[in-house]
């Protein structure tokens, strides 16, 4: 261990500011990459599922229709 | 007729014909170029000193005014069709193509590039590696620039489109032409510069003519 | 090898590989970069001359070389989606631009604030940081490419073709350094055979290297497999994986 104290730690040797700064944007970047690829998979997957809800929906309403039509006329 | 000596025939009876577009880029650096005293101050010393780079990202940036021309008019009146059902390589009808444009629309560039040095109080020595390095940089710049304009064709919005890729990549192009002047400002040699550019250019003279028929394809799926 | 790699052109083969291989790369990667990036920032010596900002290199190095590994390795797919017209390796380019122009990013920033103390300055023209900053550029310049096509088939060629240019760029960053010679330091780890850095601040170096590039293959697989899903959400395929997964 470099450093006595966590304060010390923290100051890095007076470069803190420039030390933190570094890390913590470029952290910050990695971690929002991360979220934004698992966050845009849930999106898709959501999108298609309710696209396929959709499509089963019409397809229902149209047999429903066909079997329903022959009884009106 | 053999097809290379039919465009070149075309393209001279469209330059006779008087078209103002290709005198635009010529027009653009003009004034570029002279906006730069009215900004930065008119003293001789400064204006010698970033008379290189000035006189260097004006013609980088008229050269890709004039390419957005080099194929659009082509692709949309279906000529570019034409030259791929064409018995003839396409690879050879594009760079006489590009060859003509290089002729009509930057070699008037270079021909006003001592008016620009004039404007900017380049010495004569400085003046002599401008004009090697326009010479051998700017059919570089075409080449090149080809590549991204054939790309683009389909897109109907290039202008911006076509900035954003191609600076970047002409950026070593700019570096090693303007330190070849600022040597020769210092009484410095300066082949070593122009010899970089020229291997760029021939090392381009050997690959591009392939990569600009390629992305013609490309964009006619 | 060819036999190995073929179906791999299927998009199917593709997205059910970076499926498995991207929460393994994600955890080991992230896992890895903490333990390389506390190692360094507790353990290792300050440096005799900089202090302690001189911690910054263990993400300003890393990201440095690997902005233009990802670079070369969109290329390598670049060539290969061109040459045997795959278009897996289209979808690749676009899911690699994007984490790549992270990098460089990064590469920037942490060279940016390391620059501040030691140099006084945020930035100077100096040859490598320019070259990372057109870095930047072409990363930027194959993702509008990509993003101004209306149909992606063409824009991933597209892309492709720009990128091979680009990649032209690459020798003139590396050797940029010889080319021009200014305020920035000579290559850190260029002679293996005999380190200018002690060993002890080497190893985490080398550890955080290794562990940037799982984490970001890891979040390339992620990218890439939502690329492929984008593009191919009407085909049999995947259609029957929502369906497996359930409809709401």
């Amino acid at each position: 261990m470099q450093f006595a104290s966590i304060g010390e730690f923290f100051a890095m040797g007076g470069y803190g500011f420039y030390v933190w700064m570094a890390f913590g944007i470029s952290f910050f970047l990695l971690i929002v990459m991360w979220f934004a690829g698992h966050w845009q998979s849930k999106l898709l997957f959501s999108k298609a599922q309710q696209e396929l809800a959709r499509a089963q929906r019409i397809k229902t309403a149209r047999a429903a229709k066909k079997s329903s039509q022959p009884d009106n006329s | 007729m053999h097809p290379i000596c039919a465009i070149f025939k075309k393209e001279f009876s469209l330059l006779a014909k008087g078209s103002a577009e290709m005198m635009m880029p010529l027009l653009f650096s003009v004034i570029v170029v002279s906006l730069f005293p009215l900004g930065v101050g008119p003293g001789p010393d400064t204006l010698q000193l970033i008379g290189p780079g000035v006189i260097w990202v004006a013609a980088l940036l008229s050269a890709l005014l004039g390419l957005e021309h080099l194929f659009r008019d082509d692709f949309q009146d279906g000529t570019l069709e034409q030259y791929l059902l064409s018995p003839a390589s396409l690879t050879m009808m594009l760079m006489t193509r590009l060859f003509c444009h290089w002729l009509f629309v930057i070699v008037p560039l270079i021909l006003i590039s001592p008016l620009l040095a004039l404007f900017l109080n380049l010495t004569l020595n400085m003046y002599w590696a401008l004009l090697c390095t326009l010479l051998v940089g700017t059919p570089l710049l075409s080449l090149v620039g080809a590549i991204a304009v054939a790309l683009t064709l389909s897109i109907n919005k290039g202008g911006v489109l076509l900035a954003v890729l191609l600076l970047p990549v002409f950026i070593p192009l700019l570096i090693f032409a303007t330190a070849a002047i600022n040597n020769a400002a210092l009484q410095l040699t300066w082949y070593g510069q122009l010899g970089i550019i020229g291997a760029m250019l021939i090392f381009a003279l050997a690959l591009c003519p392939y990569a600009i028929s390629y992305a013609i394809k490309v964009s006619h799926h | 090898m060819w036999k190995w790699l073929h179906p791999y052109a299927k998009t199917e083969a593709t997205y059910k590989l970076a499926g498995q291989l991207a929460p393994w790369f994600l955890l080991v990667g992230a896992f890895a970069l903490l333990i390389g990036t506390l190692w360094g920032l507790l353990f290792a010596p300050a440096d005799y001359q900089q202090g302690d900002a001189f911690r910054i290199i263990y993400l300003h190095v890393p990201s440095a070389i690997l902005s233009m590994g990802f670079y070369s390795g969109m290329a390598v797919c670049a060539f290969i989606g061109l040459v045997w017209q795959v278009r897996t390796c289209y979808m690749a380019i676009v899911s690699i631009a994007p984490i790549g122009a992270c990098l460089t990013f990064i590469a920037l920033w942490t060279g940016a604030t390391w620059g501040k103390p030691m140099w006084g300055t945020w930035w100077v023209w100096d040859a490598r940081l320019t070259s990372e900053l057109i870095l930047l550029f072409l990363y930027f310049g194959v993702m509008a490419l990509y993003a101004s096509f209306q149909d992606k088939l063409q824009g991933g060629k597209a892309a492709a073709v720009m990128a091979l240019v680009g990649v032209i760029n690459l020798p003139i960053i590396h050797f940029s350094v010889e080319w021009w010679n200014t305020l920035h330091q000579g290559a850190t780890i260029t002679k293996f055979a005999k380190p200018s850095m002690a060993p002890e601040m080497l190893w985490p170096l080398l550890l955080n290297i290794v562990a940037l590039a799982i984490l970001c293959a890891g979040l390339v697989c992620r990218r890439l497999q939502n690329e492929i899903f984008l593009r191919e959400i009407r085909r049999p395929w995947v259609i029957k994986m929502v369906k497996k997964a359930g409809v709401k």
